[in-house]
């Protein structure tokens, strides 16, 4: 069936998705996957991904609305479309992530010519996976203060410094960088570069381990690495503009190259509900107790304002100022992810204690794990505090904080 | 059935908000409505009979624009328009914490609009000329249960005997006349009785909120005639509930609006106050709760017009999202009325900083038809049904 006002070749493109997904959607692995693309660790893990990304690019629903010069389908207002039957089909997520949303969004609008189609294609196919090389030690929520050097050297430039909390840098072939170029201005002095990580001199990618004990993400260093000045994207010293076009897709206020896929709100709720009509509580199934229904309906609210918000923020009518709901949407996301999985927690009791691995743990373990995961999203791109003063700043118009 | 991406939000609703906002900005800002409901706090809180604050003039503008009948269906005269254009405008209402008995009429008219007795379109119809109408649907424990009245009929030739009293009616005192529900042989039964009917005695309640008039009104052997039956004995309580997702809406679209004037007020106050060398909203613990504000307030806008264009195009999803919109608008209006007093430091705690009269409306608002832990009660029991 057509959504309510698709176009006819949005309605020809949504069937195309739903009778190609159906007849494709694949057999889930025999081993565990993680609960998002950024977790993913094993080779395994990435094989089956990377293969499933492939086939739906080939099937044109990745990169729908990219120009077909750079690989893309050419078409207009197509990926929405592809991302929403994608998200309902239950299918695996896609594995190149930050590629699709924050480095393909970011080369096509700096990019020159040669970038656009050397980097673009690989990109959206996963033939290249991406990572993304921002925070280092000294430069989290202060991200301007990014210190990596990049020193010209006639034609190249030669790199050094140490990022972190790189996700997928293990498997990652290309890395979207800023480093300093200038000690004289804090903003002007950053510069944007694409920079080759995959067995590349100099550069050394260790694993990080997280809170849960599982590996995840990295740190990646960086030793008098040479980098061609062709691999620079934009102007010397246009590096903080053009972060902020790479943040803003990846904070979800705009849409990038392809998403979906993995689990939604509504099935993580499902599970919720599911959970605590199981877990006892008092003697009594936990979904009957009055405070656990009252808590996991404000969850079950908030999701759906999430979700009306994002269909409200299209509305220009019903918005006030054009960034307002936009900007929330990080905040909103993580916030929620958080406290469905420390809900899911407290309604597990006593089963909360057993990790993954324990035979009589709910779900397998994931609850407690998706609690301690979650604090990833709250600090990652840019913390919630910081999200905050943003709001706070751009919308609201309030002083800068220090 | 999906609904329409713009939540029918047409050209239409966009004029009626647009000319509704620019209403009520020339003739009904926070000055006018310091100096009606807020000049003397001895008068407003210890006269004898508590004032019954609102400005009639306007009053019978609203009426003239036709505002009171656009919930009423075209065939009895009304412009009929849809219920997310209604949502629109009683935001607007809300934004100026307007005291009428506009909302309590629209109340009133989503109730009759779902009956099918002869005084549902009679009472209709007066709602078209002008009277301004108001719901006694509740009982003395202040039940939001469409069930309970504290009211009886016994039924009399073709029409019925009224005795008892309802409680918690919103402007009552300012109402033409009631639409009350009963209890009869058979089941709920609905009514439409003049305020000035022999027996009906109006004891005002005194009420925190300045911006309304609440009151108990009391039938005493108040005749009815078969004209005045709304709902029949059984049907009442059905039209009550179809009502209920309408309801809920109106008065969580009001909190909405009156939300934001709270966000904005708040927000002015942080850039324009100064200490320790800075504007207040330069300080994180000034800043982030006025975001918060603006991200509760969002979240239950965008369900207010869900709920909204359920009601238009998917009433079988109609209670959901109006509960789950009213529990979200209920729980921004106890968070943004406590920051805007909080925040606005020792002069918010004061008679003369206008963010009391909007407090006040806040907490009414909030409480009224059931707050967000009561709609979060109903909605897991919709969830249960919904699984069974």
């Amino acid at each position: 069936m057509a959504e309510r006002k698709d176009t006819p070749e949005q309605a020809e493109f949504r069937e195309h998705c739903r009778s190609w997904l159906a007849e494709n959607k694949p057999a889930p692995p025999s081993f565990r996957l993680p609960i998002s693309a950024i977790e993913v660790m094993t080779e395994e893990q990435r094989d089956y991904l990377a293969s499933w990304q492939n086939k739906v690019y080939k099937a044109g629903l990745i990169g729908c609305d990219y120009p077909s010069e750079y690989g893309g389908g050419g078409h207009t207002n197509f990926q929405a479309v592809a991302n929403q039957e994608l998200q309902r089909a239950g299918v695996p997520y896609l594995l190149n992530i930050i590629g699709l949303n924050m480095a393909a969004p970011t080369i096509l609008q700096h990019g020159t010519e040669e970038q656009k189609k050397r980097m673009l294609p690989p990109l959206l196919s996963c033939d290249e996976i991406w990572c993304q090389g921002f925070s280092e030690p000294g430069a989290g929520s202060d991200l301007a203060n990014v210190q990596a050097p990049a020193v010209r050297d006639g034609d190249n430039w030669i790199i050094n410094g140490h990022k972190v909390w790189t996700s997928l840098a293990h498997f990652a072939t290309w890395m979207i960088m800023i480093c300093r170029t200038s000690s004289d201005h804090k903003y002007n002095g950053l510069t944007y570069y694409i920079v080759p990580i995959a067995d590349t001199l100099g550069v050394t990618v260790r694993p990080l381990i997280k809170i849960t004990g599982e590996t995840g993400f990295n740190e990646v260093l960086f030793e008098d690495v040479v980098v061609p000045d062709t691999l620079r994207l934009d102007e010397v010293g246009k590096g903080w503009t053009v972060a902020m076009t790479t943040l803003t897709y990846e904070r979800g206020a705009a849409e990038g190259a392809g998403s979906g896929g993995g689990k939604g709100m509504d099935e993580r709720l499902d599970e919720l509900i599911a959970l605590a009509k199981r877990m006892k509580r008092n003697g009594k199934p936990a979904w009957q107790d009055a405070t656990v229904r009252d808590k996991i309906m404000q969850l079950s609210i908030r999701g759906e304002g999430l979700r009306q918000l994002g269909r409200r923020a299209r509305v220009a009518a019903l918005c006030d100022h054009p960034m307002r709901l936009p900007l929330q949407t990080k905040v909103l996301i993580s916030e929620w992810l958080q406290d469905v999985a420390a809900c899911a927690v407290e309604v597990e009791g006593a089963y909360a204690s057993l990790y993954k691995g324990d035979e009589r743990a709910p779900d397998g373990g994931d609850w407690p794990l998706a609690y301690m995961n979650s604090y990833g999203f709250t600090i990652a791109a840019g913390t919630n505090e910081v999200q905050r003063n943003i709001l706070g700043e751009r919308v609201l118009g309030m002083a800068k904080s220090k | 059935m999906a609904q329409p991406k713009n939540f029918g939000f047409d050209e239409e609703a966009q004029m009626v908000r647009d000319s509704a906002r620019k209403f009520l900005r020339d003739n009904a800002g926070i000055e006018s409505l310091r100096k009606l409901v807020a000049v003397d706090h001895v008068e407003a809180y210890e006269s004898t009979t508590q004032p019954n604050y609102y400005d009639e003039k306007l009053w019978q503008q609203i009426v003239e624009l036709g505002w009171t009948t656009l919930a009423v269906p075209e065939q009895i005269g009304g412009a009929g328009m849809s219920m997310v254009t209604l949502a629109a405008l009683a935001e607007e209402v809300g934004s100026v914490a307007l005291p009428s008995p506009l909302t309590s009429t629209l109340l009133a008219t989503t109730v009759l609009r779902e009956a099918d007795g002869p005084g549902a379109k009679t009472a209709l119809e007066a709602i078209v000329s002008g009277g301004p109408a108001t719901l006694a649907i509740t009982d003395e424990s202040g039940s939001w249960d469409a069930a309970d009245s504290g009211v009886a009929a016994k039924a009399q030739g073709s029409g019925a005997t009224l005795n008892g009293t309802a409680y918690f009616v919103q402007d009552a005192r300012k109402a033409a006349s009631f639409v009350v529900s009963a209890t009869a042989d058979g089941g709920t039964a609905l009514y439409v009785v003049a305020a000035d009917a022999p027996g009906v005695t109006i004891l005002p309640d005194r009420i925190v909120d300045l911006t309304r008039d609440q009151a108990r009104v009391v039938f005493q052997d108040v005749e009815v005639a078969a004209g005045a039956v709304v709902a029949a004995a059984g049907k009442g309580e059905a039209a009550i509930s179809r009502a209920t997702p309408a309801m809920l809406t109106i008065v969580a679209a009001d909190i909405c609006g009156a939300a934001e004037w709270q966000l904005q007020t708040t927000n002015e106050y942080a850039q324009i106050r100064t200490q320790f060398d800075h504007p207040i909203g330069f300080f994180q613990a000034v800043k982030h709760p006025i975001v918060n504000m603006m991200i509760d307030i969002d979240r239950a806008r965008s369900l207010v017009y869900t709920a909204a264009c359920a009601i238009d195009t998917e009433p079988e999803r109609a209670q959901w999202y109006a509960r789950m919109a009213k529990s979200a608008a209920s729980d921004a209006a106890a968070f943004c009325s406590g920051r805007s007093v909080q925040l606005h430091g020792g002069i918010g705690f004061t008679w003369e900083c206008d963010v009391h009269i909007y407090f006040k409306r806040q907490k009414h608002n909030q409480m009224y038809l059931g707050d967000g832990s009561y709609q979060r009660a109903r909605l897991a029991e919709l969830a249960d049904q919904a699984a069974a």
